[in-house]
């Protein structure tokens, strides 16, 4: 075999692309995975991960050259002196916002798995049924008693904890142990339960880090340092998981710096044959060639590839056929939601930093309820005591502020909301061919918003919030109504949706291009509608589908 | 008795009447005037300002203090390199006011004086900055005070010291416990 001769290529290495080298690997393919930036190696490379704020020489806190350099990541958190290495330098990949959209990538390996929040939820029909029910979109050509199965495999491998809750709209799973709720949460979620009759429960979040040891990782340490990454492994993530996984077959090779810039696609045949490659250190440009693609570039990644793929026969690229190619661009809508403070658990505290929080499923347009929007929000959020950081304005200066400060103060609640988003088809990115990045490459262009039927719905979010931690008993509850700029959900999904027509939809329901069918794309691109639960889960599930579909019709001679 | 204190005696005992001792004596005040004069690159002088500022507003007790902490010299970097410079001139700007409330107080710079003079002085300081926080606009700069204060406290909380003394830190906890007693006077986590 030519060293430029694979069974499967898989482009990106981030959740969903470590899942697809690992699965196929596993079934026995030779599979190059094609990084776009750097190597990052499990735990030799986390070179923050023992550091606390004091030897960093800001304490954590950006500076005003870090605002300067990064005028995207300086929007959100991801702008700070801990872990900037593992985010996009704006200045390299700057992209044209039509629209603002707060777009926050990882080009290394291991992608935003390494950052990631970790909370995973499956799906429930009531999210697969939405759209056919609401005539939203189209609808998804599958429902959760064919991927349930596809679930428990991923949750069993990358390892969730998580409660048994027993909940129609928010199914349980393959749970390794929960972890605890303090004092406070287990307090609010009894008295949700009483006061809103059984209808909106407070769980605690369901969440990639493990509570018990599994091959090569040792249990959450409860350092709450994950976006470090973890010397321990004990959260999921490409290095931590699938890549070693891969690797253990002998099947995998790993190519970092590997910007693909096209499939390349026999039309006669209707194949991708394979993908022209620029070193992203050198510029030179390489070809790899393999019976099967898989595309996990990221969402809107994926569909630039596919914009510039085979124009000679599409303009608008491979998979454009349908006009849905790079619309139907979702995140989820965030910044609205509650705190306050809780009296009466002055004897109580927690051992241990958890980097989790509680849940509050959907509960809106759920079972009877019916709103004048569509569609539904979670909260993810916490019942904590405040440190140091909050204003003890009751002692001026001296040793009495500081004995103040060195004790913990009062119990906070706070909730915020994660609002589903439409898939609309004017939500879309675009090429801009008139400007470049660092590699002379066309950037993409960003045509997306949030519309009427989020604004009704973070209304409620907001409301809600307020109402749930009054009716708990919180004291100076405040709502905040934050920035809900699409693309700070750090969920882009969409850009080529499946369905179950060509006319319609870019992939079939096994995640293969109508018009290449042995290219896969099992990103968030796939994503017909968005739920308001977090979706690496739902990558992880269908890219282990589609692997296991694509190794099949392989060997039935059909790719 | 310091140089100052020295060279002021001398002064009282002759009336104030040498010629020259006025320099040899503005030539220490000048030591404080300069403070907030080298601009964005602190000097030394105001370095040690700034440490016993903090030390005033968090001082060490059975734990290390601010100045342990290099409150002056953190303060200094946060200055530099994380404020606009719109509140890099409020703050050196307030290491002045801040000299000038001394004296106006106490009759002299903060740094002569005694922690007992200190301490009224920083009490009376914050009870300025947090009259003017509350009726202040969004809009409008912050009060100098406000940021001495807010550095010290971040600053010494999360330094080695503030952290692993004053508050109680452990490196790998291992593992977590959601709901356990407390009892008034355990420190809290740090981190």
């Amino acid at each position: 075999m030519a060293d430029n001769v694979y069974d499967a290529i898989v482009i990106g290495s981030g959740i969903s692309g470590g899942w697809a080298a690992k699965e196929l690997c596993e079934k026995g393919l030779k599979t190059i995975m094609l990084e776009r930036g750097k190597n990052i190696e499990h735990v030799k490379d986390y070179v923050n991960a023992n550091k606390e704020a004091w030897n960093f020489p800001h304490h954590g806190r950006r500076t005003q050259e870090m605002i300067k350099d990064y005028p995207v990541l300086k929007r959100d958190y991801p702008l700070n002196e801990i872990n900037l290495d593992y985010w996009v330098d704006d200045r390299e990949s700057p992209y044209t916002e039509i629209k603002r959209f707060d777009w926050f990538r990882g080009y290394h390996v291991g992608g935003r798995s390494l950052m990631w929040g970790r909370q995973s939820y499956r799906w429930s029909d009531h999210d697969f049924e939405a759209n056919a029910k609401e005539g939203i979109g189209v609808d998804w050509p599958v429902r959760y008693r064919e991927i349930a199965p596809w679930y428990d495999h991923a949750e069993k491998f990358a390892g969730i904890s998580g409660n048994r809750d027993g909940l129609e709209i928010l199914p349980d799973g393959q749970f390794m142990p929960p972890m605890d709720m303090t004092c406070v949460e287990k307090d609010f979620s009894d008295r949700m339960k009483k006061l809103f009759n059984g209808q909106r429960h407070v769980i605690i979040g369901r969440t990639a880090n493990i509570t018990e040891p599994l091959p090569g990782r040792s249990n959450c340490q409860f350092r709450n340092k994950c976006w470090l990454g973890c010397p321990f492994g004990a959260y999921f993530s490409t290095q931590s998981s699938t890549y070693p996984a891969a690797m253990k077959t002998g099947n995998l090779t790993l190519r970092p710096w590997a910007i693909v810039t096209k499939i390349l696609y026999d039309k006669d045949k209707k194949r991708a044959t394979g993908v022209e490659v620029l070193d992203g250190e050198t510029n030179k440009t390489y070809t790899y060639y393999a019976k099967v693609i898989f595309l996990n570039a990221s969402t809107l990644n994926s569909a630039w590839i596919l914009m510039n793929s085979a124009t000679d026969i599409w303009p608008d690229g491979l998979g454009s056929s349908s006009g849905e190619l790079g619309h139907n661009i979702m995140d989820h809508h965030l910044g609205v939601g509650a705190g306050g403070t809780v009296e009466g658990f002055d004897d109580k505290y927690y051992f241990g930093r958890r980097a989790n929080g509680i849940y509050i499923p959907q509960f809106r347009n759920v079972g009877g309820d019916k709103r004048d929007y569509l569609r539904s929000f979670g909260y993810q959020g916490g019942g904590s005591r405040s440190g140091y950081q909050r204003s003890a304005e009751e002692v001026a200066i001296g040793a009495d502020l500081k004995d103040a400060l060195s004790e913990p103060g009062p119990w906070t609640l706070n909730i915020g909301g994660f609002g589903e988003t439409l898939p609309y088809h004017d939500n879309k990115i675009t090429l801009d061919k008139t400007k470049k990045d660092k590699w002379g490459l066309n950037v993409l262009a960003f045509d997306v918003e949030y519309k009427e039927n989020e604004k009704k719905m973070r209304k409620d979010m907001l409301n809600d919030a307020i109402e749930m931690l009054t009716a708990a008993g919180a004291k100076n509850v405040k709502g905040r109504e934050g920035d809900g700029t699409l693309g700070r959900g750090i969920h882009e999904m969409g850009s080529a949706r499946m369905g179950k027509d060509p006319k319609t939809s870019v992939l079939n329901k096994y995640n293969q291009i109508w018009d290449a069918p042995n290219v896969f794309v099992t990103d968030g691109s796939f994503m017909v509608s968005a739920s308001c639960v977090n979706p690496s889960l739902t990558y992880m599930a269908f890219t282990a589908r589609a692997a296991d579909h694509a190794v099949s019709e392989l060997k039935k001679g059909n790719l | 008795m310091n140089r100052r204190e020295a060279l002021s005696s001398v002064a009282l005992l002759l009336g104030g009447t040498i010629i020259g001792a006025e320099a040899f004596l503005s030539g220490c005040v000048n030591a404080d005037r300069k403070i907030g004069s080298a601009g964005i690159d602190f000097s030394p002088d105001d370095i040690s300002f700034l440490d016993e500022v903090g030390e005033t507003i968090i001082p060490a007790t059975t734990t290390p203090g601010a100045k342990e902490a290099k409150i002056g010299e953190f303060m200094h970097v946060i200055v530099r390199d994380c404020y606009e410079q719109k509140e890099q001139q409020i703050f050196i700007d307030g290491m002045t006011k801040l000299n000038e409330a001394s004296k106006k107080m106490n009759g002299k710079p903060f740094l002569d004086s005694t922690p007992e003079e200190r301490k009224k002085l920083l009490i009376e300081l914050d009870k300025e900055q947090k009259e003017y926080t509350a009726s202040k606009k969004p809009t409008d700069p912050p009060h100098y005070f406000r940021m001495f204060k807010e550095l010290t406290i971040w600053g010494y909380f999360t330094s080695e010291p503030g952290a692993t003394k004053a508050l109680r830190y452990v490196a790998v906890p291992g593992r977590y416990e959601g709901c356990i007693p407390y009892k008034k006077g355990d420190k809290a986590w740090a981190t």
